[in-house]
């Protein structure tokens, strides 16, 4: 089968999008499950503060989502504009 | 098989050490730590088994139907049984140490952590469950009548969705149920409550290797046009691994969550409706990564 310049860069863009995605994922998928953990340690100790602590662990989280946020933007972008 | 044995060799051996630390602690319960600990490394030992079993399928296989189609089949068979194993296999060795230690520390509770040891590895051993009846599918179905180009890269995408994502569910299981015991030891009254946040927390820390089965079987079963083009191969190919992967840091995190929502539930009894709540909420923000990969998945194998 010919494969030619364009078809390499699709193929190899197609490829790349899964590798973004699914390689991005295990950080933040540890790391959040890192806050979510020490959260419930806190409220464990501490119960009276369970809604601050669970306030921290929400933006904790949403700040490590971003870079799950970013391999998902990176693997649009692969999937649909180059 | 390879990576089934480091798996299963990694939990036995986590097993053992705790084991031996208990009867340091109590010599006198000998007896029960090691009826137990052997119990707990069977369990962790099975992963290693259904390895084995694929292992020998696959030398002993016939190759009747087209040459590569069937050469990629069994090579992803191998990787789903392989990577799946992994994870249930390091998984189960946390119950089975905690449970050992737990019943040097609390010799009375020894029938309930044993009890309570053989559910949470249970459940640590479904991703390699999943992963199995992968490879068996790969194994024993029939794709002559599939086109080899793309078919190949669908299937060699199956096997590594479910086994990669097998490996962080198996994982996050076994932390949750390590927990559990060591909670039951410590506080014997807690047992129902620990049980029951063990198996809520454990359920969720399974979904991503549920999400990798679903990728599997609409890889192995969508039947894909021919087409020679490059890209119709590496869009199934990526969407496996996108899963795969993707599957591998939510399940670790989400059984991080339940471990130590687990652990605070057997200190602070009182307190386990808020624990629940939140690592349920704590595990849902982690799961969303695991969610993104599944999408960009079936983008890959729909909309592409």
């Amino acid at each position: 089968m010919p494969i030619e310049g364009a078809e390499i860069v699709k193929a190899a863009s197609l490829l790349g999008a899964g590798l973004a995605m699914g390689l991005g994922a295990i950080g933040p998928g540890i790391g959040e499950g890192l806050v979510g953990a020490k959260a419930c340690e806190a409220i464990g100790r501490n119960p009276g503060e369970a809604g601050l602590l669970t306030r921290t662990m929400l933006v904790g989280q949403a700040v490590s989502e971003s870079t799950g946020i970013y391999s998902l933007v990176v693997a649009l972008l692969l999937l649909f504009v180059v | 098989m390879g990576l089934g044995a480091i798996g299963a060799a990694l939990g036995e051996g986590y097993t053992a050490g705790l084991a031996n630390e208990g009867l340091a602690l109590r010599p006198k319960k000998s007896g029960d730590i090691l009826k137990n600990m052997l119990v707990g490394q069977a369990v962790a030992e099975s992963a290693a088994i259904f390895a084995l079993v694929i292992a020998v399928l696959l030398l002993f296989l016939g190759t009747e139907t087209p040459y590569l189609l069937k050469a990629s089949a069994v090579l992803a068979a191998g990787l789903s049984m392989g990577f799946g194993a992994f994870g249930s296999g390091v998984g189960a060795g946390f119950p089975a140490g905690q449970a050992s230690l737990g019943i040097s520390r609390q010799p009375a509770m020894s029938g309930s952590l044993s009890t309570n040891m053989l559910i949470g590895s249970a459940v640590c051993q479904t991703p390699a469950i999943l992963a199995m009846v992968v490879a068996l599918l790969l194994i024993f179905s029939d794709f002559s009548s599939m086109p080899l180009f793309p078919t190949w890269a669908a299937l060699l995408g199956a096997g590594l969705s479910t086994g990669l994502a097998a490996i962080g569910s198996g994982v996050g299981g076994g932390l949750a149920a390590g927990a559990s015991c060591e909670g039951i030891a410590r506080q014997p009254l807690s047992l129902g409550n620990v049980t029951t946040t063990m198996l809520v927390g454990q359920a969720v820390s399974q979904t991503p290797a549920i999400f990798g089965l679903l990728i599997s079987f609409i890889l192995l079963f969508s039947g894909f046009p021919e087409s020679t083009a490059l890209s119709a191969a590496m869009a199934p190919l990526g969407a496996g691994l996108c899963m795969g992967f993707g599957g591998i840091g939510p399940g670790i995190g989400n059984g991080l969550t339940a471990e130590e929502a687990v652990r605070w539930v057997a200190r602070n009894l009182e307190n386990t409706g808020g624990l629940t709540r939140t690592m349920l909420v704590g595990q849902a923000v982690a799961q969303s990564t695991a969610i993104y990969a599944m999408v960009v998945s079936l983008v890959l194998i729909f909309v592409i």
